[in-house]
């Protein structure tokens, strides 16, 4: 069995060029509940001066229709964010490492090590007030600024996020430049020093690698799969191109392996064709590009 | 799902050869306009520098089914052959044959169907008819020294059946190979297949023919040829057909994405440290200019992110 995290809601709509309306978004996120998603995540309390796009941040939380069983983590940078997210109702927040110093500087303009500190201080809180904390690192695989990233310093990132009570850690592909070979040396390195069931791994699809990647992480045990529905989402780093992989093509491959999620897809389909015709964009899976043409 | 299989380890000291079948069957076919003649031969000369050992040049097919096809004789004889590459050509029937040969042709390539229906739709005759079609080009190919490769559609999946029965393509499969076939391409004609049924189809056909004359022809249709080519590759095939740019959309679904692009086949395996021989950078002009000249979007996504980013 594989658990899909949706992303689409907020790491999706935050890369696309289009400011989406709140009730847009709430209905994407019922659409997606009812789809069988078991994690869906819904918002960011970064700062609307940074993130315009999660400005309504709050009122997407209040507006949205849980589903029994589903959790709806929200982003966290910080202690402030982590503080406004669970007067908004969050019950599970999401904090964002770097396993590139340069990376980590240009994204959130401070050194790894200061941002591990910032981030103690939110899995502190969360853990006094009961809330669970999933951790992110990014460029695992590849760093627009550095390049290569040694699967050690993504190792002892993981580590440090682990032991300060991240319950599961999503490694991300941010650049989309992985491919198997390099996926399995990182998660050979990052799985010595953290158990293997706290992984999850969050591929980019911008070379087209992203399935292959996710096929070799399930095979080294990864049972946790972040993916964005339409594959919302293209890669900041070059314009135009795409980034985050379709839950579609996911759930497809899944499901032809035998392996549950308990995603509908047609539902999910369908919420993938919402939220391309708001956007006024054409979807980026090929199931969904394949199943309208047939 | 386990531990890696060793078999991808193994494919790190071989030669990998990719096929790139630009023209295969309905490829360049899918493409709506016509394509000059000088346009194809500069293609093909374009990818001969490339390090590709394969390039599929042309179709003696009959003009009429494939009228892209036309001057498949004047493609022949006007292209660099590169001392490095082989250059097959499509031979449905004897007819077909000995027009490549007379063309100039060192290599063909005849097609076969795992599904009765998909064979009479295509090329209007049963599976076993068409068995007969081919046995009397590979006799005749034999006496000539010409190598003969197969192709089996439907591998993964049928547009008019379905699902196909694993044991079916063994059987076609084997029939090719026992007729003289060096290498048979295994198809997913719609791009249905996924990991999970490449896995199956493979054991099952391994056990009645050597993986070293095995290649996949994987539709990339649902996004999963790079996850079925991996999967191939993890179970001993070191054959891989693709196409520059993705060329060739799916025929059975107007306007859904078709062959998988060699850009991104490449990627993966030079990633995984595969040799292959091939120079990508070469094969992404040669696949900017066929786009450029055909007046279209590559469907490559390693094409896509090379030309976007700063």
């Amino acid at each position: 069995r594989v658990k899909i995290v949706e992303v689409g809601p907020r790491d999706g709509l935050q890369n696309e060029k289009t400011l989406v309306p709140t009730e847009v978004k709430i209905h994407l996120i019922d659409m997606l509940s009812e789809a069988g998603l078991p994690v869906i995540e819904a918002t960011s309390f970064v700062s609307p001066k940074w993130v315009p796009q999660m400005a309504d941040q709050v009122e997407v939380m209040k507006g949205i229709n849980r589903r029994p069983g589903v959790s709806y983590p929200v982003l966290t940078p910080n202690l402030k964010g982590f503080q406004a997210a669970v007067k908004a109702g969050a019950a599970e927040v999401a904090i964002f490492g770097a396993a590139s110093e340069l990376f980590s500087k240009k994204n959130i303009n401070c050194s790894v090590d200061e941002s591990l500190q910032r981030f103690e201080e939110v899995t502190k809180a969360a853990k006094e007030a009961g809330v669970r904390v999933r951790g992110y690192v990014s460029c695992v695989l590849g760093c627009p600024y550095e390049g290569q990233v040694s699967p050690d310093k993504v190792a002892q990132v993981t580590k440090r996020l682990y032991s300060m009570g991240c319950y599961e850690i999503s490694l991300g592909d941010t650049i989309g430049v992985g491919t198997p070979g390099g996926m399995t040396e990182m998660l050979e390195a990052v799985s010595r020093e953290v158990p293997v069931d706290a992984l999850a791994v969050h591929c980019h699809d911008t070379y087209g690698q992203a399935l292959a990647n996710i096929l070799i992480a399930l095979q080294m045990g990864i049972s946790v799969v972040d993916s964005s529905v339409a594959g919302l989402g293209g890669c900041p780093y070059a314009q135009g191109a795409s980034g985050n992989v379709a839950t579609e093509d996911v759930v497809y491959m899944l499901h032809g392996l035998g392996i549950q999620t308990g995603v509908d897809l047609p539902k999910l389909m369908d919420a993938g064709a919402f939220i391309c015709s708001s956007l006024n964009r054409k979807t980026s899976s090929k199931v969904a590009q394949a199943a309208c043409k047939l | 799902m386990g531990n890696i299989p060793t078999t991808v380890k193994h494919c790190l000291s071989y030669e990998q050869l990719i096929q790139d079948y630009p023209w295969l069957g309905s490829r360049l076919q899918e493409e709506k306009e016509m394509v000059p003649t000088r346009v194809k031969i500069q293609l093909i000369n374009m990818l001969s520098e490339t390090g590709l050992p394969v390039i599929e040049a042309t179709s003696f097919v009959s003009s009429k089914w494939v009228p892209q096809m036309a001057d498949h004789t004047e493609v022949l004889q006007a292209i660099h052959r590169s001392s490095h590459a082989r250059y097959p050509v499509l031979t449905p029937n004897m007819h077909g044959f000995q027009d490549a040969v007379a063309a100039g042709a060192t290599e063909v390539a005849v097609f076969g169907s795992a599904s009765e229906t998909f064979s009479r739709k295509n090329i209007n005759c049963s599976i076993d008819d068409s068995m007969l079609r081919f046995e009397e080009v590979i006799c005749t190919a034999k006496q000539q020294q010409i190598p003969v490769r197969g192709y089996v559609s439907c591998a993964l999946g049928c547009p008019y059946e379905g699902p196909i029965e694993p044991t079916k393509v063994a059987e076609v499969v084997k029939r090719l190979y026992e007729l003289g076939c060096y290498e048979v391409s295994l198809g997913d004609t719609i791009g249905v297949g996924t990991p999970g049924s490449m896995a199956k189809m493979l054991r099952y056909v391994m056990k009645e023919v050597p993986s070293s004359a095995l290649a996949v022809h994987c539709h990339d249709t649902y996004g999963q040829a790079l996850a079925n080519i991996l999967t191939a590759l993890q179970m001993g095939i070191c054959a891989v057909d693709s196409s520059v740019a993705g060329l060739g959309g799916c025929p059975y679904a107007q306007g859904a994405s078709g062959n998988v692009s060699t850009e991104d086949v490449l990627y993966m395996l030079h990633g995984m440290g595969i040799k292959t021989g091939v120079d990508l950078s070469k094969v992404i002009e040669a696949g900017d200019f066929i786009c450029k000249a055909l007046n279209r979007k590559t469907n490559s996504k390693v094409a896509q992110a090379r030309s976007k980013s700063s």
